[in-house]
């Protein structure tokens, strides 16, 4: 009992080499689901909203705290679409592209921005302010078509108002 | 914990209520246009008006009517206010003291959209708080987990929910009290719950509205289906673009655990029940059953064959119970009122209500809960009460997996088997409404488009045959098909759906083919399209 202890104490005082803070809360998070294999997601849901994405380091760090393969852990980040390996934007814009939406002329709404920003979905602009991305529905459909700014959905967005917002954001480009 | 202790609560809860209660949808649909804003004034306005003694601002779920949110509702004088604005709600405090009308629409409860509903799932949304569980226990909440505890045994749970003809809600339709039967049989020893909230269907919100507005009701579920099958331990498994359901349902869990309604021996029997929220992280296919499995374990949302089944052969390989959750949210009342009751209500192969999401062109969009039976033009001209200036072309059930039924099949009983008939599925509950502006090869492109996506690549049918379904439709949409591409794009569709491994390629093809059964002109116009514009040469 003894030994385990100081086992696990060892292992959260253990700094990453690169002193990054962030790699803490990770270790946190592990800690608390008992170092599981089957926590897998939940850590790097974690780590995905510490670090913003999933760089390799966090992967080699998480396969190496769950006592992983590299490969396992490589093969569930790209398996789920909101994980993401690449660094995304200061903003985030997200147009919901399921029926509802569609249907209502999201489809539209999309066109505007990337004509706007010059960029497609699931890209960043080149000086990094604004991500564009789409989803597949997040369930707002009474209120469709649907964006989510920053993480707060509004509704009934048409394509000018849409423009407008990223406008605030100091995207002028295109 | 025992049953006066719950009583207690109910009562006390209940005496503490006040007379008039203010009620502000704080769901995602409102939340979005801003209802936080409108309950911080109400709150207010109460307090300068003097009113905190009799009247009390209640942040509440889903209300159902979620296209004019943000909604108020004043209960005990069964009011609605629709599209309120923060800067209604002094006018909406003041009415309440006799002093003139609210600034704010008010809506009409007697309008089909509300009256023709029979509400059993969604029967306390949006009346109570889900972030308090007193609100819950006070509307009765909870004594249906006491009374399987402490009367039934395992068997005669089973025995009850297998009368009541409950199917599952998740789209198949599998009776509920067969696959809990079949799990119950299994020898003791680890088993496990899943409740299945990753509704993943584009135009479908049912799960997320039942989560975020009693999440109590699911947790009650899960606990009896638990004692059915000897289950000690269960998930819930919540989509991650459902924030706001994960953090009530932690709230829930929490709650339940402290007052011994969930954990060990609960209500102080020798029963206990463990739950565990897992979080998505947006796979589509993490639906099918094994995909889901092979998530909550941690792994690729990779579905495997079948069999064996889950009940036999589950998470870690112990048999494991998975329903959704619609179906869950109904056990608690066919506890409480009998199977007889719920078997009542429907038609003869589908019992009780289903939710559906009525979306799309339609006046009235939002959640409605309607007994089985009732038909497609009710639903979309009663209580959807049309296409304002247009016409409804055709109405989408079931999602990427369903079909679409044309105007002129708007007769048809929702059912599982008469949905089934026509082509299309009851699926979760998604359905949206299409007008004349609507081209349905589009819509079967973006279906399609939404497969070829999601698909786990697997399987070659579905991983290679939604590739290729995907790139033919768009080959007619631009006028460049002949034929021989639709003959072509027809045998996919059958090769796909005979041959993937599971739903979503077995189903992928759907939507192309009742477009197709329905709307081939559409198609043939295009084709013809081609010829004119010198696109296709024509082969003699």
């Amino acid at each position: 009992m003894q030994s385990t202890t100081t086992k696990n104490s060892q292992k959260s005082t253990k700094e990453h080499p690169s002193g990054d803070k962030r790699f803490k809360a990770l270790d946190i998070t592990m800690k608390r689901n008992q170092y599981r294999q089957d926590a897998l997601i939940e850590v790097l849901h974690k780590a995905q909203e510490s670090f913003g994405y999933l760089e390799e380091d966090v992967l080699l760090y998480v396969a190496r705290g769950l006592k992983l393969p590299l490969s396992r852990v490589y093969g569930v980040a790209t398996f789920y679409h909101l994980f993401s390996l690449k660094p995304s934007g200061a903003h985030t814009c997200v147009v919901c592209l399921g029926t509802a939406c569609y249907v209502k002329g999201s489809g539209q709404v999309l066109e505007a921005l990337e004509q706007k920003t010059g960029i497609h979905q699931g890209e960043t602009t080149p000086d990094g302010q604004m991500s564009l991305m789409s989803a597949r529905c997040i369930g707002a459909c009474g209120i469709a078509p649907a964006v989510v700014f920053d993480g707060t959905v509004a509704g009934k967005v048409k394509p000018e108002e849409a423009l407008e917002k990223i406008k605030d954001w100091g995207i002028n480009q295109g | 914990m025992d049953i006066t202790e719950l009583q207690e609560i109910a009562e006390k809860e209940r005496a503490n209520q006040k007379e008039i209660r203010v009620h502000c949808c704080t769901s995602t649909g409102c939340r979005a246009a801003n209802s936080m804003g409108v309950k911080k004034n109400l709150e207010a306005a109460v307090k300068d008006h003097g009113m905190s003694d009799r009247v009390q601002v209640v942040g509440v779920g889903c209300m159902g009517f979620c296209g004019n949110g943000p909604l108020v509702e004043i209960d005990s004088k069964e009011k609605l206010y629709e599209q309120v604005t923060p800067n209604d709600a002094e006018s909406i405090i003041n009415s309440l003291n006799g002093g003139g009308i609210p600034t704010a629409p008010e809506g009409d409860l007697k309008h089909p959209f509300f009256a023709r509903q029979v509400r059993i799932v969604r029967e306390t949304s949006g009346k109570i708080d889900p972030e308090r569980i007193e609100e819950y226990i006070a509307a009765g909440g909870y004594q249906s987990l006491y009374k399987v505890i402490h009367d039934f045994t395992p068997q005669q749970v089973v025995e009850e929910i297998t009368k009541s003809g409950l199917r599952g809600r998740g789209g198949a339709g599998y009776p509920t009290g067969l696959k809990w039967a079949t799990v119950a049989k299994m020898p003791p020893g680890q088993k496990f719950v899943v409740c299945n909230g990753d509704e993943g269907d584009p135009g479908a919100f049912m799960d997320r509205s039942v989560l975020e507005s009693d999440p109590h009701r699911v947790l009650e579920g899960m606990a009896i289906a638990a004692y059915a099958v000897g289950a000690s331990e269960g998930f819930i498994y919540v989509r991650a673009e459902y924030p706001l359901a994960i953090e009530r349902l932690e709230i829930a869990i929490k709650q339940a655990k402290k007052l011994g309604i969930l954990g060990s021996q609960i209500f102080e029997s020798n029963f206990d029940f463990k739950v565990n929220i897992r979080i998505g992280a947006g796979a589509f296919v993490c639906g099918e059953e094994t995909a889901l499995i092979a998530s909550i374990e941690g792994g690729r949302g990779n579905p495997r064959p079948r069999p064996p089944y889950p009940a036999q052969h589950g998470i870690w390989g112990n048999p494991t119970l998975i329903n959704n959750v619609e179906s869950f949210a109904n056990i608690a009342a066919i506890i409480r009122e009998g199977a007889e009751w719920y078997a009542s209500i429907g038609t003869e192969k589908s019992k009780g209500t289903k939710i559906f999401a009525l979306t799309g062109k339609v006046k009235n969009n939002g959640l409605i809960e309607v007994p089985m039976g009732i038909t497609l033009r009710e639903i979309v001209e009663e209580m959807g009460g049309g296409i304002p200036g247009g016409q409804v072309k055709a109405v989408q059930t079931g999602g990427p997996s369903g079909g679409c039924i044309p105007a002129s099949l708007l007769d048809t009983s929702v059912d599982y088997e008469s949905l089934a008939k026509v082509g299309s599925m009851m699926g979760s509950g998604g359905m949206v409404v299409m007008d004349q502006d609507t081209s349905m090869v589009e819509v079967s492109r973006f279906y399609m488009e939404f497969c070829r996506g999601e698909t786990c690549g697997k399987c070659i049918p579905c991983r290679a045959g939604t590739v290729q379904m995907y790139q033919a439709l768009t080959k007619i949409i631009n006028g460049e098909a002949t034929e021989a591409d639709l003959v072509k794009l027809e045998e996919l569709c059958e090769m796909v759906k005979f041959t993937s491994l599971c739903g979503l390629g077995q189903s992928a093809p759907n939507p192309v083919l009742s477009t197709l059964r329905y709307f081939r002109e559409e198609y043939l116009a295009l084709l013809k399209q081609g010829v004119l514009n010198g696109k296709v040469a024509v082969h003699g």
